[in-house]
């Protein structure tokens, strides 16, 4: 814990001094934020074209909201993992001496973080594209919309992988 | 894309370049933030064009009134309800173009850069043809009013009265290189003196020819896929166009030197094609010419067969098929460009039939060309 500069310090010593605890609060931070990025990319990709596509035809528009909705389900994903990741957070009684078990704890809790953090901002883009494809298919042509409501469906499960391997990276992870 | 597949490879074929795969991905991304919404009004306006079903209908009419009847249950509607019967075919063409002209204003009213200036680029044809149209009526001391009225509408802008109120050629210069967007192609390729000397259908071609380099340098630049699905189309504009001139050069005083000088330069016949269409003295020499190039010698064979089938419908069906391309892929702004001229194509297809119905010369009524 010494500002000393040794001779022998590496890497692991700069990692070594980083506080466990603000290595899991940036990755609580990056699951929520790369999520939202995820769900409002892709809300943003379906809207326009629905938009767009709803002024000639207007009856796409209450079924086409899957699509959007699909999205807004990767940022609930986003919530829930940094709510439960959040809740193991707890404050130690003696912070001088940072144990094993808290550096353990500090770095699953930032990976499980980062992963669902980045499988949601891709599932998002993915559901977007798709969503918007979907949309200017159906209004040319209504039995499209539930052959390409399947590729949605698809690309909507790589977050729920995200999130179950999230939550099992992080399951062990205690800071007492 | 397979259409490239189709053209013999003169040119390197490309490498992939991760920079390339950058745009490609921007696209995927990013083109929606500012062109989703007028991409889909597009695609909602191209649902309406008339589709075969539609043409049997029409070209079953027995009059104008009966045609009038079956567009209403097209998108076009009522576009005929306040005109006075007998309706006559030069109305019909006039309502049509109308109703394109509202529907691209709207588009035109939600875009951003760079579509807002992919869109100006589309209007610029129309707009070259209106200024030559004014120009050589100041020049002769037409009436300034009428002509207006016979500017095509797609291609007005703000600056247009005041070209009619240029009192010497020399105003009228100056006016046209500063007020209108045509300037930048007036500037070195038409000077003053030409505008009293050369034949107007000279200047026109030179215009033409540097709008067209210059949009197809404006596709290229914007990349992607636009510029592969507006390259392809643009180039057969430009073969097209130089075949035309060819053709029509014949037994007028134009030399070779000057039809040399209105070839576009970007199509697939530059450099050779064009070296060899440039010296050709009639017909034989411009097959001679297009031997090499299997599209043209195809398109060629065909009118030559089909007694019925003129050089000029099958460059318009061939430019029908390239445009209804456009529409396979999503993400780009070749679909305005083909939409426009889709448009124009469908308006041509109701005038003939209508020309055909009120003429009662209803034998080569199916000589339109299919759309979708």
């Amino acid at each position: 814990m010494s500002a000393a500069v040794n001779a022998s310090a590496g890497w692991g010593d700069v990692f070594a001094e980083v506080n466990p605890y603000s290595i899991s609060a940036t990755g609580i931070g990056l699951a929520l934020g790369l999520s939202v990025l995820g769900a409002a990319w892709g809300i943003f990709l379906t809207g326009s074209s629905l938009l767009g596509a709803a002024v000639k035809v207007p009856r796409i528009r209450s079924k086409n909201l899957i699509s959007v909705i699909f999205c807004e389900a990767v940022a609930i994903y986003g919530v829930i993992i940094s709510i439960i990741l959040q809740t193991k957070l707890t404050a130690p009684d003696d912070m001088t001496n940072v144990t094993r078990q808290m550096y353990y704890a500090g770095y699953s809790i930032f990976t499980s973080g980062l992963t669902v953090g980045i499988a949601n901002l891709s599932c998002g883009i993915c559901v977007g594209v798709t969503g918007s494809g979907c949309a200017l298919a159906d209004a040319q042509n209504a039995s499209l919309f539930v052959k390409i409501l399947i590729v949605e469906i698809f690309g909507s499960a790589l977050g729920l992988f995200g999130v179950i391997v999230g939550i099992i990276q992080s399951s062990k992870a205690t800071f007492t | 894309s397979p259409l490239t597949l189709a053209r013999p490879q003169y040119t390197q074929p490309q490498r992939v370049r991760p920079l390339a795969m950058a745009s490609a991905l921007s696209e995927l991304l990013f083109f929606n933030t500012n062109d989703g919404y007028p991409e889909a009004i597009l695609r909602g306006y191209r649902s309406g064009i008339l589709t075969t079903q539609d043409y049997a209908n029409l070209t079953q009419c027995e009059s104008l009134d009966d045609m009038k009847l079956h567009l209403q249950c097209t998108d076009y509607g009522n576009f005929l309800q306040n005109e006075p019967s007998p309706l006559a075919t030069t109305v019909i063409h006039e309502r049509c173009l109308e109703k394109l002209v509202n529907d691209f204003k709207y588009l035109r009213a939600q875009c951003y850069e760079p579509l807002n200036k992919f869109l100006e680029y589309v209007t610029i044809e129309y707009m070259i043809d209106n200024v030559v149209l004014l120009v050589n009526g100041a020049l002769h001391g037409r009436d300034m009013n009428e002509l207006l009225e016979k500017c095509h509408p797609l291609g007005m802008f703000e600056s247009m009265a005041t070209l009619c109120v240029a009192q010497t050629t020399e105003d009228l210069y100056k006016l046209v290189l500063e007020d209108t967007p045509l300037g930048p192609y007036f500037k070195d390729q038409v000077k003053f003196e030409d505008l009293d000397e050369m034949n107007i259908e000279v200047i026109r071609n030179t215009l033409y020819k540097a709008y067209l380099e210059d949009f197809y340098q404006f596709c290229k630049k914007l990349g992607g896929v636009t510029a592969e699905v507006m390259c392809e189309i643009l180039e057969f504009e430009a073969d097209r166009r130089c075949i035309n001139i060819t053709i029509n050069s014949f037994g007028t005083e134009l030399t070779k030197d000057d039809r040399r000088k209105l070839f576009p330069e970007i199509g697939t016949l530059y450099p050779e094609g064009l070296l060899r269409l440039g010296r050709a003295d009639d017909m034989d020499g411009v097959k001679a010419a297009l031997e090499g190039f299997p599209v043209y010698r195809g398109i060629l064979n065909d009118v030559e067969y089909d007694a019925d089938k003129s050089l000029e419908d099958a460059f318009y069906e061939h430019a029908a098929n390239l445009n209804k391309l456009a529409f396979m892929q999503q993400l780009h702004y070749g679909v305005f460009y083909a939409f426009v001229k889709l448009k124009e194509q469908e308006i041509r297809n109701i005038v003939w039939i209508a020309e055909c119905i009120s003429q009662q010369q209803k034998t080569r009524i199916n000589q339109y060309i299919p759309i979708f």
